[in-house]
């Protein structure tokens, strides 16, 4: 059927492919450098005020003393937070998603408090969840995990009930049990799903990772701003907000 | 020998349960069908015909009556039927090859011997070279025919057709039926067709049974004998009974068009 040997027009075809690759590709690239460039002389002109928007060469110095600052171990501590918190939202949300499918019952009954929750402000809950599961790390995975798991929920369990009747009905028509049809029609067709409601989820856990950060940590990116930004002038607008978290500290 | 009946409805009923109260859609259905046999049934839209099908099927639940698989009573979904369902349904993550043993998956009965049938079905209705393709490379007709291929993997005693051809355009259609019609032939696999087009009726089916409006019962049934050597859909088409039937079974629908 097909030829080993590609024709002209197939050569051309797949050369025109990778052009529109490559050129996509470059076009981001470009992008980004030239916002770096149009930062870094705007900065230097004094156009606008490198006290409030920082300068790229001098991230670029931050970064270099990385060891010095502690800003690696920060780092470390929010990846470590988003990966645990966007993980176990993600396999929660999947296990419930499964389950909210399988029984009709439990999914009816289950939608008003799937709604409920997923409106309210979960941010708002933050000291709440720091008197429950107390103050430190496992408290802000909690906060990145309330903020991504309904949604996730509410995700798959749409893209499951959406899945076409037609496929379904035609694994029936070989008697499929309810697992075969989840796992050899529900899930491989919601592949997609996943993949979207995952990219979604990465961000929300760093929302919540941060905001958790915002209220009870020790360590991590947050904190590192703050500390940071309460060093230069702007301290004023920030210092409301160190004033939350000491007393949030001191109430817990 | 006698004649075998491979397919038998006693009283068939079934009966919805609505919020605004209750629609009965099918009464009385009685017929059977031999061992070999291509059965359509026609009847005005809304009759029920595909919910018949499915009760055949043992998807849907009948409300009375009784419905005999090789003389055996059968209530739920039999490993001796094959259902083909209008859209084809072929899942686009599998190959073909993975889509046509999808059945023989599902029915724990993946084995070499069964492969190898598989196989031979691919080969014989020239879709062997397609196997490690996927589903949206192929075309519409194609794609029906993979679909049949998936049901016959399970080696079903009788087949049931749901409009399996009318989401394909006219000429397709006509091609497809002529190779569906040769492979049921061939394998000697006892068809019952829900279709909306008296013309397929005539052109594939040995008998056609006329159902009512709703409640849908068996109005007649048609016997179609062509004098023709090597019957297919095509050379049927041609024949001057086929105009006949048609002219027959157009008034038995339009009949009940009318009294609407």
């Amino acid at each position: 059927m097909q030829k080993k040997n590609n024709s002209i027009e197939r050569k051309q075809y797949l050369k025109r492919k990778t052009i529109t690759k490559v050129s996509i590709f470059l076009t981001q690239i470009t992008i980004v450098i030239l916002f770096i460039a149009l930062w870094e002389i705007l900065a230097n002109k004094g156009i606008i005020d490198s006290f409030i928007t920082s300068q790229p060469s001098r991230m670029l110095k931050t970064f270099m003393n990385l060891s010095q600052n502690g800003l690696l171990k920060h780092l470390g501590v929010t990846c470590y937070e988003t990966i645990v918190g966007f993980l176990s939202g993600a396999i929660l949300g999947v296990i419930i998603a499964i389950i909210l499918w399988w029984s009709k019952f439990l999914s009816k009954v289950a939608e008003p408090f799937l709604v409920v929750l997923n409106s309210l402000p979960k941010i708002a809950l933050g000291p709440v969840i720091i008197i429950w599961v107390g103050a430190g790390t496992s408290a802000i995975i909690v906060m990145a995990l309330a903020i991504s798991l309904i949604v996730t929920i509410l995700e798959i369990l749409n893209g499951f009930l959406n899945t076409e009747e037609e496929k379904i009905k035609m694994a029936r028509t070989f008697n499929a049990s309810k697992f075969q049809i989840l796992t050899k029609i529900v899930i491989p067709a919601n592949i997609s799903t996943f993949i979207n409601s995952l990219k979604v989820n990465i961000g929300l856990s760093l929302v919540g990772v941060i905001s958790g950060e915002f209220l009870v940590s020790k360590a991590g990116l947050r904190i590192f701003n703050s500390i940071w930004r309460a060093s230069i002038p702007t301290r004023l607008s920030y210092g409301k907000r160190c004033n939350t978290f000491i007393s949030c500290s001191n109430y817990v | 020998m006698k004649v075998e009946e491979v397919l038998k409805l006693k009283n068939v009923g079934k009966t919805y349960q609505a919020k605004n109260g209750e629609i009965e859609a099918l009464k009385d259905i009685n017929f059977s069908v031999k061992k070999g046999e291509f059965v359509s049934i026609i009847g005005p839209s809304g009759c029920g015909k595909s919910t018949l099908l499915s009760i055949i099927a043992g998807l849907e639940k009948k409300s009375n009556g009784k419905i005999y698989i090789d003389e055996i009573e059968t209530n739920s979904v039999s490993s001796k039927i094959g259902y083909m369902l209008q859209k084809d349904s072929l899942l686009e993550w599998r190959t073909i090859y993975n889509n046509v043993i999808f059945g023989l998956e599902i029915t724990h009965k993946k084995n070499k011997e069964n492969e190898e049938y598989v196989k031979s079905l691919l080969k014989k209705y020239n879709l062997y070279d397609f196997k490690d393709k996927y589903p949206t490379q192929l075309s519409g007709g194609m794609r029906q025919r993979v679909a049949l291929i998936r049901t016959l993997a399970i080696r079903p005693e009788i087949l049931l057709l749901d409009e399996a051809f009318s989401a394909l355009d006219y000429q397709t259609r006509i091609m497809v039926t002529r190779d569906i019609y040769d492979i049921l032939r061939n394998e000697n696999i006892t068809t019952v067709m829900v279709t909306h087009d008296i013309s397929e009726a005539i052109s594939m089916s040995d008998r056609v049974i006329v159902l009512s409006a709703r409640p849908a019962t068996v109005k007649n049934i048609y016997k179609m004998e062509f004098e023709i050597e090597n019957r297919n859909p095509m050379n049927v088409r041609k024949s001057i009974k086929f105009n006949k039937y048609f002219d027959s079974l157009w008034k038995e629908l339009d009949v009940d068009a009318k009294e609407k």
